[in-house]
C-alpha cells in the first residue's frame, strides 16, 4: 500500500542575480512510489539534488525553488491529496501530525535559552488543544522513554548536551506526534561512528514502534546497508536505479552504483579501493544524453545522445542505462 | 641513540580546562598523562570519538595551546618559550570541514602563493607556478584547474586535495590530518586515505592521522593509540590493535562500523553516555559507565597501563593477572 | 571583477541609479562654484529679494547675494565637510576596530574603553561645547575633523565584534600557517568582510555630518560667514523668509539636503547589498 507517490516531479533552483539568469535543474523527473512499513533510503553524493527532492517532496518549496512540474501525492485514509493543491494552512496541519522532517543539522534547531522540555511543549502545544503544562510534559517524557533515551535529558539545555545526544533528540521530536512519514536529511553526517549507531539504533526503534515509513537522503552506503528496506539511487537530479537493498548490495546494475558500492572500505581488506573517477556534474549544466556518461567506463554512442529511462530488469530491480537495456550485443553491434 | 630517531616524543601530556562560573568551577581534564611518540616516517593514527582530547593533543603539538603539564620533545628538544614551533620544525595541518579551511571571498590559489612567498619556496613567480602545478599533480590537480577560481567552485573532495597540496610546499616533516574525511562523501573518502598512504611513502614524512573511524584508520599503516576522554586506552600496531581489540572500547568502536552488507546488519543495542562532561569527572577507569565488562575496582581505580602481547592496554581485565 | 561590469549590475538597481545620477548632478552643481562670478561672503551685491530671473536663476536673498552661486558653495562646502569626517572616522574605526578584535587581551579593553568613552559621552552637548570654544577657528576642515572625532566609536565596536567571529574560523589558522603576519592576515583575510560594513557606515556618517552641521549652523555656532546648506537655512530662517514667503531662498537649502539625504541613504543600501558576501559568494560562478 503506497503512503507517498510523485510523478513526472521537476522542481529547479532560478536565479537571477544581477542579470544572469542561472537554472539549477536538482529535480529532474523523478517518480517515486513509497509504501507504508518500510524504510525507504535515498543514496548519492552530495550535490545530486537528494536535499531538493526530500524538500519537495515535504512541500517546503520557496523561491528560488521553484515546482516546474509535476505532482506529490500523499495516500491518507485511502484518498490520493495532491499537496500542491492544497492552501498553506491544509498543508501547515499535515506537518507533524502526517508527515514529519529532520533537517540536516538537525543538532542545532534547538533554541539555546529554553529546556528541551520547553521545546517539546511547543510543538505539542500547536497541534493539540486543551492540555495543561504538566499533562504536555508527562506526554513528552512518556515519549522519551519509550524510545530508550533517559528522561533526565529533558530537562536539560541544548548546550548541556553532546552533538549526538542532541541529534537523537531532535530525531525523537520528529516521531512526537506518530507521523506516518518521517523524512530524514542525512542523520548521521559529521557524527561519530558510535553516535551514528545510536542514531540508527534510533530510527530503527522509531519505525517498529510506529510503523510507519522513513524516508532516509544520505551518501553514507554503509548506514543504507544497515537501515534500508529498499534503495534508490539518484544521479543529477534523476533516480537511476532502485530495488530492496539487499538486492542493490548483492547485484549493482548501473555502473554508478558500483562504483558507489566499490569505494567504500571494507574492514580486514587493504585491497585498494577505488573511488568514482572524475566529478558528479554541476546542476547547472548537466550533460547530454545519460548524465554519467563522461564518467562511465562502458559508455557507447547512445549514452551520449539519449537518457535512458527507468525499467524492470526483473525481480522489481528498476534501472535506467543503455547497456543493461540494449545488453552487450546491441553495444558491440554499434562499436563495430 | 634510539631517541635521535624519534621526530616527536610526548610525554605526561595533560590539559586541563575549567568550566562554570566563579562560584562553581568544574576542573575537565581534556587530555589526561598522555605519551606516545612518532618515528620520522611513520603513519600514527589517533582515533576516539569527539571529545576525546584528540584535536587538543593537536593543537598543543602545534604549539596553540599551551599544555598544563607533561613535554613535547622535536626531535629531542624542548621549544622555546613563543617559540612558532610549527614553523621552525615544519608541521602542517589539514582541517575538517574543507568548505571552512579557505575564505570564501578569496580566490584559492592566493592561499598557495602565500605560502610560497613566506616561506621563501621560489625566485620568481614563475618558479612559485610551477612549484604550485607540481605539488597539485601530485594530490590530482593541475594549475589550471585551481587557478583564479573560490572555493564555492569546488567539491569538498577538490578542497581537501587543495588544502593537502598547500601543506606539501613546505615540506613538512609532520603532516597533522585532523578528520580529513569525515565531511567528505563517503564515495571519496578512500581516495584521499589513499592520498596520505602515497604521499607517506614518496616525501618520508610522517603524519598524524586523526578520524573516529576505523575503518579509514585499517588503510594507514603504523601505529595506532586509542584515546577516551583524554586518556589513551589502547595503542600498538594497527593490525594487532584494530584486528584482535582488547580494550573493550576498542572493541565498541570496531563493531561500530557500518558494514557494507545488508545481512550484516547490527545485533544487540549499545549504552551512551547522557551528558558529556559528567563522564570526565567519573573516578576510575573513565569508561566505567558505558563498558559492558564493568567490574568493581573500574569504579574506584584508574587502570594503569601494561603491555599485553606488544599493546599497551589500560584496562583492568589485564591488570588483575 | 572590471569596473564597467561592476558598474552595470550596480545600475540595475534603481535605487542605485538614482542615488548615482542625483550625486553626479549634486558634485556637478558644486563644481560650478568655481565659475562663480560673486564671492560667496559679500552681501549687497545684488539687489535684494528678486523672483528667479534670467540673471539671477534663483532670485537673490535678503542679503543681497545670488542664491544660485550661494547655493553652489553651500553643496560644496557641506559635501567637503562631510566627506572629511566620513573618511576620517571610518580610517580611525577600522584601525582601532581591527586591532582590538585581532589582539584581544589588554589592547581590546583599552580601545574599548576610550571607545564605550566616547560612546556614552553626551554627543550634541560636547560637540555645543567645543564648537564654542573654537569658533573664532571654526572653518570647513575644523567643523570636519571635530565631526570625525566623534563619529567612529559605534562602528569600531561593529568592526571588532564582525573581526571576533572572524578569528574563530579555519581559514584564520589556514592563514597563519601559510605565514602570513598579523597586519597582512587581518588586511587581506578579514578586509573582504568588513567592506560593506565600511561602506555603508560611511555613507551613514556622512549624512550624520551633514546633519550635524545644519543643526549646529541653526544654533549658530559654525562661522556664518562660510555658506554650507545649514548657514544658508539659518540666514534663511533668522531673516523671517517663512513669514514673509520668500520662497527661493528657504526651499533651495532644504530641498538640496533632502535630495542628498535620499541619494546618500539609497546609495549606501544599494551597495551593501551588493557587496554583502553572502549575495557575493552566490554570484561567484555564474559566468
Amino acid at each position: 500500500m503506497s503512503v507517498l507517490t510523485t510523478q513526472n516531479l521537476k522542481s529547479f533552483y532560478v536565479l537571477n542575480i544581477y542579470g544572469a539568469k542561472k537554472v539549477v535543474k536538482a529535480v529532474d523527473k523523478v517518480d517515486l512510489e513509497i509504501r507504508e512499513n518500510e524504510i525507504y533510503g535515498i543514496a548519492g553524493e552530495s550535490g545530486c539534488g537528494k536535499t531538493t527532492l526530500l524538500k519537495t517532496l515535504y512541500g517546503l518549496i520557496k523561491p528560488p525553488l521553484r515546482l516546474i512540474d509535476g505532482k506529490v501525492f500523499y495516500v491518507r485514509d485511502g484518498q490520493e491529496i495532491d499537496i500542491y493543491s492544497l492552501s498553506k494552512e491544509e498543508r501547515r496541519k499535515l506537518r507533524w501530525e502526517y508527515i514529519a522532517y529532520i533537517p540536516q543539522g538537525a543538532m542545532s534547531v534547538f533554541n539555546p535559552v529554553i529546556k528541551l522540555k520547553e521545546t517539546y511543549r511547543d510543538f505539542l502545544d500547536s497541534h493539540l488543544t486543551g492540555k495543561t503544562k504538566e499533562e504536555v510534559f508527562d506526554m513528552a517524557r512518556e515519549h522519551i522513554n519509550k524510545l530508550g533515551l533517559p528522561v533526565k535529558i529533558l530537562d536539560a539545555y541544548p548546550h548541556q548536551l553532546s552533538g549526538g545526544m542532541r541529534q537523537r533528540v531532535a530525531i525523537a521530536l520528529a516521531a512526537l506526534l506518530k507521523p506516518r512519514i518521517i523524512f530524514a536529511d542525512e542523520p548521521t553526517t559529521a557524527l561519530d561512528v558510535v553516535v551514528q549507531r545510536g542514531v540508527i539504533q534510533l530510527l530503527k526503534g522509531i519505525q517498529e514502534i510506529l510503523g510507519n515509513t522513513i524516508v532516509l537522503v544520505t551518501h553514507d552506503m554503509g548506514v543504507h546497508a544497515n537501515l534500508t528496506d529498499r534503495l534508490g539511487i539518484m544521479y543529477a537530479g534523476k533516480i537511476i536505479e532502485e530495488a530492496i537493498t539487499e538486492e542493490i548490495f548483492g547485484n549493482p546494475l548501473h555502473p554508478y552504483t558500483k562504483y558507489l558500492i566499490n569505494s567504500l572500505p571494507k574492514f580486514g581488506d587493504t585491497g585498494s579501493r577505488e573511488s568514482v573517477p572524475g566529478n558528479p556534474p554541476s546542476l547547472v549544466s548537466i550533460p547530454s544524453g545519460c548524465s554519467f556518461h563522461p564518467r562511465c567506463p562502458y559508455a557507447f554512442a547512445i549514452c551520449t545522445e539519449q537518457m535512458p529511462e527507468l525499467f524492470d530488469a526483473g525481480n522489481h530491480h528498476k534501472v535506467a542505462c543503455w547497456l543493461i537495456k540494449e545488453g552487450k550485443d546491441a553495444k558491440d553491434a554499434i562499436v563495430s | 641513540m634510539q631517541k635521535m630517531q624519534l621526530f616527536l616524543e610526548i610525554k605526561n601530556l595533560t590539559k586541563e580546562f575549567f568550566l562554570g562560573s566563579i562560584i562553581s568551577r568544574q576542573k575537565i581534564t581534556a587530555v589526561d598523562n598522555v605519551s606516545f611518540n612518532i618515528k620520522p616516517t611513520e603513519i600514527f593514527t589517533l582515533a576516539g570519538e569527539s571529545g576525546c582530547g584528540k584535536t587538543t593533543v593537536a593543537r598543543m603539538i602545534l604549539g596553540f595551546e599551551e599544555p598544563t603539564s607533561g613535554a613535547i620533545l622535536y626531535k629531542g628538544r624542548r621549544p622555546k618559550k613563543g617559540e612558532k614551533v610549527w614553523f621552525t620544525q615544519g608541521m602542517q595541518t589539514i582541517f575538517q570541514n574543507p568548505f571552512e579551511t579557505f575564505n570564501p571571498l578569496r580566490k584559492v590559489d592566493c592561499y598557495l602563493f602565500e605560502t610560497v612567498q613566506n616561506y621563501k619556496l621560489a625566485r620568481d613567480n614563475k618558479e612559485a607556478q610551477e612549484l604550485i602545478d607540481r605539488k597539485l599533480k601530485s594530490v590530482g590537480l593541475s594549475f589550471e584547474e585551481v587557478s583564479g577560481r573560490y572555493p564555492s567552485e569546488f567539491s569538498g573532495g577538490q578542497l581537501q586535495r587543495i588544502s593537502i597540496a598547500r601543506s606539501l610546499l613546505t615540506a613538512p616533516s609532520l603532516l597533522i590530518a585532523d578528520e580529513p574525511v569525515s565531511m567528505v562523501d563517503a564515495s571519496i573518502r578512500m581516495s584521499i586515505v589513499n592520498l596520505f598512504k602515497n604521499l607517506e611513502e614518496e616525501l618520508s614524512m610522517s603524519v598524524l592521522y586523526i578520524t573516529h573511524d576505523l575503518a579509514t584508520a585499517y588503510y594507514m599503516s603504523g601505529q595506532i593509540a586509542i584515546m577516551f576522554r583524554g586518556n589513551i586506552m589502547e595503542m600498538g600496531p594497527v593490525e594487532k590493535v584494530l584486528m584482535n581489540p582488547k580494550h573493550p572500547y576498542t572493541k565498541l568502536l570496531r563493531e561500530s562500523i557500518p558494514e557494507v552488507d545488508p545481512s550484516k546488519k547490527w545485533r544487540g543495542e549499545i549504552a551512551f553516555s547522557n551528558i558529556e562532561h559528567e563522564e570526565y569527572l567519573r573516578e576510575g577507569c573513565k569508561f566505567a559507565g558505558r563498558c559492558p565488562r564493568t567490574m568493581d575496582i573500574c569504579k574506584r581505580e584508574a587502570p594503569k597501563a601494561i603491555y599485553v602481547d606488544g599493546v599497551l592496554v589500560k584496562c583492568h581485565l589485564y591488570c588483575s593477572d | 571583477m572590471p569596473t564597467r561590469q561592476i558598474m552595470k549590475e550596480l545600475f540595475k538597481d534603481y535605487r542605485f541609479a538614482f542615488a548615482f545620477i542625483v550625486l553626479c548632478l549634486l558634485v556637478i552643481f558644486a563644481a560650478f562654484s568655481v565659475f562663480s562670478p560673486y564671492d560667496p561672503t559679500f552681501w549687497f551685491y545684488a539687489p535684494r529679494d528678486l523672483p528667479a530671473s534670467w540673471t539671477h536663476f534663483l532670485g537673490t536673498n535678503s542679503k543681497g547675494q545670488d542664491i544660485f552661486w550661494q547655493a553652489t558653495f553651500a553643496i560644496r562646502n557641506s559635501l567637503i565637510i562631510s566627506v572629511i569626517a566620513g573618511v576620517i572616522s571610518r580610517v580611525i574605526a577600522v584601525m582601532v576596530g581591527l586591532i582590538a578584535g585581532y589582539r584581544g587581551g589588554m589592547t581590546d579593553r583599552v580601545l574599548m574603553f576610550v571607545s564605550d568613552g566616547l560612546l556614552v559621552v553626551p554627543l550634541f552637548l560636547i560637540i555645543v561645547l567645543l564648537a564654542m570654544l573654537i569658533r573664532d577657528k571654526m572653518n570647513i576642515v575644523n567643523l570636519g575633523l571635530l565631526l570625525a572625532f566623534f563619529g567612529w566609536a559605534w562602528d569600531a565596536r561593529v568592526i571588532r565584534s564582525q573581526i571576533l567571529s572572524l578569528r574563530e574560523r579555519e581559514f584564520t589558522q589556514t592563514a597563519i600557517l601559510s605565514g602570513t603576519r598579523t597586519m597582512n592576515l587581518v588586511i587581506k583575510e578579514y578586509l573582504p568582510f568588513i567592506t560593506p560594513l565600511v561602506f555603508s557606515t560611511l555613507i551613514n556618517n556622512m549624512s550624520w555630518a551633514i546633519g550635524m552641521e545644519i543643526t549646529l549652523s541653526i544654533v549658530g555656532l559654525t562661522n556664518m560667514d562660510i555658506p554650507t546648506l545649514g548657514t544658508m537655512l539659518q540666514w534663511a530662517i533668522s531673516y523671517q523668509s517663512l513669514l514673509l514667503g520668500r520662497w527661493m531662498w528657504l526651499l533651495t537649502p532644504i530641498i538640496l539636503s533632502i535630495f542628498l539625504f535620499i541619494a546618500l541613504y539609497w546609495l549606501s543600501v544599494s551597495v551593501s547589498e551588493y557587496l554583502d558576501p553572502r549575495i557575493r559568494i552566490q554570484r561567484v560562478g555564474v559566468e
